[in-house]
């Protein structure tokens, strides 16, 4: 990788106190992205993916224990005091969510939203900060966009929202857009769409990304490197064609099999992952996939696996019982 | 007047939907929900109702179920018409006919204990005998994989998203109905859970010997289950067909649209870098003639004048398209 | 095999146990009031209507804990069986409100269409009427007593209770175990009453003790003008009342009613705000 990184997440945890016990929502991840590249986070509700890029962008609930170190273009982010974390925000850290009716103000006109957003992190007046906004809006794909600035979010259907909520985060040129489940919410057709203007936008802007789903499809047509998550750790990491070639952990060969594909006759049985993820206030002491892992045996249990570089550069996964290279993409 | 049915098998469908509207008023506006759909499913088929949100497949659900009313059409179930009846009669043919819903979790009364809901159906039929009704909620829960003992004296919320779904679905089944619909019964379920359900579904298919009417924005969980699939588009159907012809070689524009559309987990598969073409146009004003034309890049003067009508343009494939794909 | 699941949002966090000190007192204050209410009869206390004219306004003594009032009665005896009238006209009125009121609320979430407009409309008309004006008209026409009193604001809380029910049954009727219960056949009464109430009571029940607070103060409000309780059946509004003409000499006579009652309102208060707030999450989250 010759690019330079940009963000370093290193051994990041996240604990949560709930009335059940201690809820360790991150466990020890260690992450890279490089600038102008996209980090894809793919795992299933409750794997802590969300949680991780809360805790990058310092937006964890008040009562979140945060422990590690999150470099950011060379400052540790966890140290950072309110007030330079904000000039932050927006100027390099943008984020876009999944639900754009509760990211973006009910209340506000969109017009207003950008360009208050514009006139706060860049020095510029009202009239260059409105005609950067229509801009803005012509650039995601919005048609008339001088109309749209008198629009209230309701008045927009959910594409036009994330375009919207695209447009925000971009204002200000971030050198990192984390983008958490953003087409979670949209239709197929708009979904593509959408990420067709996210690849597009970052290839112009020589951005980095960060693309958080729990969608295999999507983390295999548009990033550079994945990250499978699962219990709060990273369980695999690779580029994004080695991963899918020659995956290494069960739990994403698991994953990937138990997709419905399109090209799969009807009324074959889908090789279902049985049982369900751990409870994250009772973490089990070996790894957290054996009870449901066909391959387990009794280390696996006893025993927590640590990631580990394979023979493949940059290829790394935490398993004891790896898959063998000839395995690949299961049909 | 049914003229383009798709039908499915020469004699005695299980379901007939014919010219079925659904409209309803927001305001001083109307949503053209559902438009002139007619449908036929057989004994024992399962139909997939495809289409992205929006598009009245929900509503087309609730209306063959007449929970929702229609504004005019026919459902006919077993030769009897649905449509028609009212009150009691209703309610018992509701024994035969069920639903799964999307939200798992808001399908369940969260004050009600599981053993009381699973319960329910068997207590509005009227059976009386409380052993028997023990023991036939028991033998669905084993069914659908849940350890009675465990399950049946708590709460749902304490319950994941995929056991609530196996507790609604032996609630559907309890008092072994000939019909169910699905809507969306795993969209709001993670992906290693899905596949469980689906495979669940079909045993429970099998099992009982039940029709099917799945409806899902999913193109590929579609196809899992289904014998033939519906393609549903702002409140008419684009074009009908079995499962594996229909998505190997689709005749409606929109249907090529939608397939294209998604990511396939393949890293050798580029995504489509697709024209433009833009966002589904609102139920309340659709575009005249054929509704799809305004993000189709067929359509000319005739797809904005003329409906195109459901008519068969191969055995047992049907598609409403003045200019089809094949 | 039962466990949550995960969905990390702020409320997973919260305990659920807010249920601290001022809780208990709260609770241990309306104990100890409905329990001497209920007793006031056995319990060793002077008649409250034995007037003693030579110990007007007598000060704290081992005879009278708590001193004479202007007439000479014993004090805590009238706290006491005031305190009785108070929580039977505020305990009774709302459950005639939450009983009709509930009801109606429940159809009219429920129906909707006309009937619900009609309600919702006459509610509204009920709710323009100064109420205490209403009361003070209806009473001049029937006459002071208890159970007048106690029909009237129980009558007058109807629409408030009303609003909570429709509103709630509003919310649940959208929910798709209501559509599961309609779809397995079950008749509307099936529905309103398995389905429904087992989830509406939860927001009335708090909203009741609310209600209860209010009353009270209400009927203290009535009795000090002199149109609740009918003398010489004391009541801490009437007490208050009568205590405005000692405010220079004993001021007590005044306060200790008007404290007696704020405790009693602010422990119901707090008891409702509570059942409120354990209620509602729950109900969130599902």
């Amino acid at each position: 990788m010759t690019a330079p990184v940009l963000l370093s997440v290193e051994d990041v945890a996240v604990d949560l106190p709930t009335p059940r016990g201690n809820l360790r929502a991150v466990d020890h991840v260690d992450l890279e992205v490089a600038a102008g590249r996209t980090l894809g986070i793919v795992g299933e509700s409750g794997c802590g993916k969300t949680m991780l890029s809360r805790a990058i962008l310092q937006l964890l609930p008040k009562r979140a224990k945060l422990a590690g170190r999150v470099l950011f273009d060379g400052q540790d982010l966890l140290r950072l005091g309110s007030s330079a974390l904000r000039k932050l925000r927006a100027r390099s850290l943008a984020v876009v969510f999944q639900d754009p009716m509760t990211s973006l103000n009910p209340v506000l006109t969109i017009g207003t939203q950008l360009i208050e957003t514009l006139m706060e992190h860049l020095v510029i007046d009202l009239a260059a900060a409105r005609a950067r906004s229509i801009a803005l809006l012509a650039e995601v794909g919005i048609p008339a966009p001088e109309q749209r600035l008198m629009q209230y979010p309701h008045e927009l259907s959910g594409g036009m929202r994330q375009r919207v909520a695209l447009a925000i985060a971009l204002s200000c040129e971030p050198k990192l857009l984390i983008a958490d489940e953003p087409t979670t919410a949209l239709d197929v057709t708009i979904q593509a769409q959408i990420l067709d203007l996210l690849a597009r936008e970052q290839r112009r802007r020589h951005m980095a990304m960060i693309l958080i789903t729990h969608d295999l499809g999507i983390v295999a047509g548009r990033t550079d490197e994945v990250a499978v998550m699962y219990a709060g750790r990273v369980v695999e990491r690779a580029p994004t064609q080695a991963l899918f070639k020659s995956m290494r952990m069960p739990y994403t060969q698991a994953l990937l099999a138990a997709i419905p594909k399109l090209d799969a006759p009807p009324h074959a049985p889908l090789p279902a992952i049985s049982g369900r993820p751990p409870d994250p206030t009772r973490p089990l002491e070996g790894c957290s996939f054996s009870p449901r892992c066909r391959y387990a045996a009794a280390r696996c249990q006893r025993e927590k696996p640590v990631l580990r570089e394979a023979e493949e550069a940059e290829h790394h996964y935490a398993c004891f019982n790896p898959l063998k290279i000839t395995a690949g993409l299961s049909a | 007047m049914m003229h383009g049915v798709a039908q499915a098998l020469p004699r005695d469908p299980l379901l007939k939907v014919e010219n079925l509207v659904v409209e309803y008023a927001v305001g001083a506006k109307t949503i053209h929900a559902v438009s002139d759909v007619s449908l036929e499913i057989a004994r024992g088929e399962t139909l997939g109702l495809v289409g992205e949100s929006g598009c009245g497949k929900s509503t087309l659900g609730r209306a063959i179920l007449q929970l929702r009313p229609a504004d005019s059409g026919r459902v006919v179930f077993d030769g009897c018409e649905l449509t028609a009846l009212r009150g009691e009669a209703l309610r018992k043919m509701r024994r035969r006919i069920q639903l799964i819903f999307q939200d798992p979790i808001a399908s369940l009364n969260p004050r009600r204990q599981i053993g009381d809901i699973v319960a329910e159906p068997l207590a509005i039929a009227g059976h009386r005998d409380d052993k028997k009704r023990q023991a036939l909620v028991e033998e669905m829960l084993g069914a659908v994989g849940l350890d009675p003992a465990i399950v049946t004296g708590r709460l749902p919320h304490e319950f994941s998203g995929g056991q609530c779904q196996r507790i609604s679905i032996a609630r559907a089944l309890v008092l072994n109905p000939e019909f169910i619909v699905c809507d969306e019964p795993v969209s709001a379920l993670d992906v290693s859970i899905r596949a469980q359900i689906l495979n669940l579904l079909e045993e429970m298919k099998a099992r009982f010997g039940l029709t099917l009417l799945f409806i899902a924005h999913d193109l590929a969980v579609v196809k899992a289950v289904s014998d033939r699939v519906a393609v549903m588009y702002l409140g008419r159907f684009c074009e009908v067909g079995p499962s594996e012809q229909l998505f190997a070689n689709p005749a409606h524009p929109y249907t090529a649209l939608l397939i294209e559309a998604i990511p396939v987990p393949d890293p050798d598969v580029r995504p489509a870098e697709r024209v433009r073409v833009g966002e589904p146009p609102s139920p309340i004003a659709p575009p005249s003639g054929c509704r799809f034309r305004t993000r189709c890049v067929r359509a000319d003067k005739r797809c904005s004048e003329e409906v195109p009508e459901l008519r068969e343009i191969a055995p047992n494939r049907h598609v409403a398209c003045h200019h089809p794909l094949m | 095999m039962a466990t949550l699941e995960l969905r990390i949002r702020e409320d997973v966090t919260v305990r659920s146990r807010r249920l601290g000190l001022l809780f208990w007192l709260a609770i241990g204050w309306i104990i100890l009031i409905f329990a001497v209410a209920i007793l006031a009869d056995v319990l060793p206390f002077p008649s409250p209507t034995d007037m003693d004219m030579l110990e007007k306004r007598a000060p704290f003594s081992t005879e009278h804990w708590l001193g004479t009032d202007g007439l000479g009665r014993d004090e805590l005896a009238r706290l006491v069986f005031g305190a009785r009238s108070s929580l039977l006209v505020g305990l009774c009125a709302p459950v005639i409100g939450v009983v009709i009121g509930g009801a109606l609320g429940m159809l009219a979430g429920y129906f909707r269409g006309r009937f619900e407009a009609l309600l919702v409309g006459s509610a509204d008309v009920l709710l323009a009427f100064p109420p205490l004006i209403l009361a003070l008209a209806i009473t001049a026409y029937l006459g002071q007593s208890i159970l007048n009193l106690t029909l009237i604001l129980g009558v007058l809380g109807v629409p408030a209770f009303m609003r909570v029910a429709r509103a709630a049954t509003l919310a649940l009727s959208r929910r798709e175990f209501v559509i599961a219960a309609q779809a397995l056949g079950a008749t509307h009464a099936r529905i309103l009453l398995r389905e429904l109430l087992p989830n509406v009571v939860l927001p009335l029940t708090a909203f009741f003790l609310v209600g209860v607070a209010i009353t009270v103060v209400a009927e203290g409000a009535l009795s000090f003008l002199g149109l609740g309780v009918p003398p010489p059946t004391p009541s801490w509004g009437s007490m208050i009342g009568e205590g405005r003409e000692s405010l220079d000499i004993a001021p007590r006579l005044a306060f200790l009613p008007a404290i007696t009652m704020f405790l009693s309102v602010l422990s119901f208060n707090l008891v409702g705000d509570t059942l409120r707030a354990l209620t509602d999450p729950r109900q969130g989250a599902l």
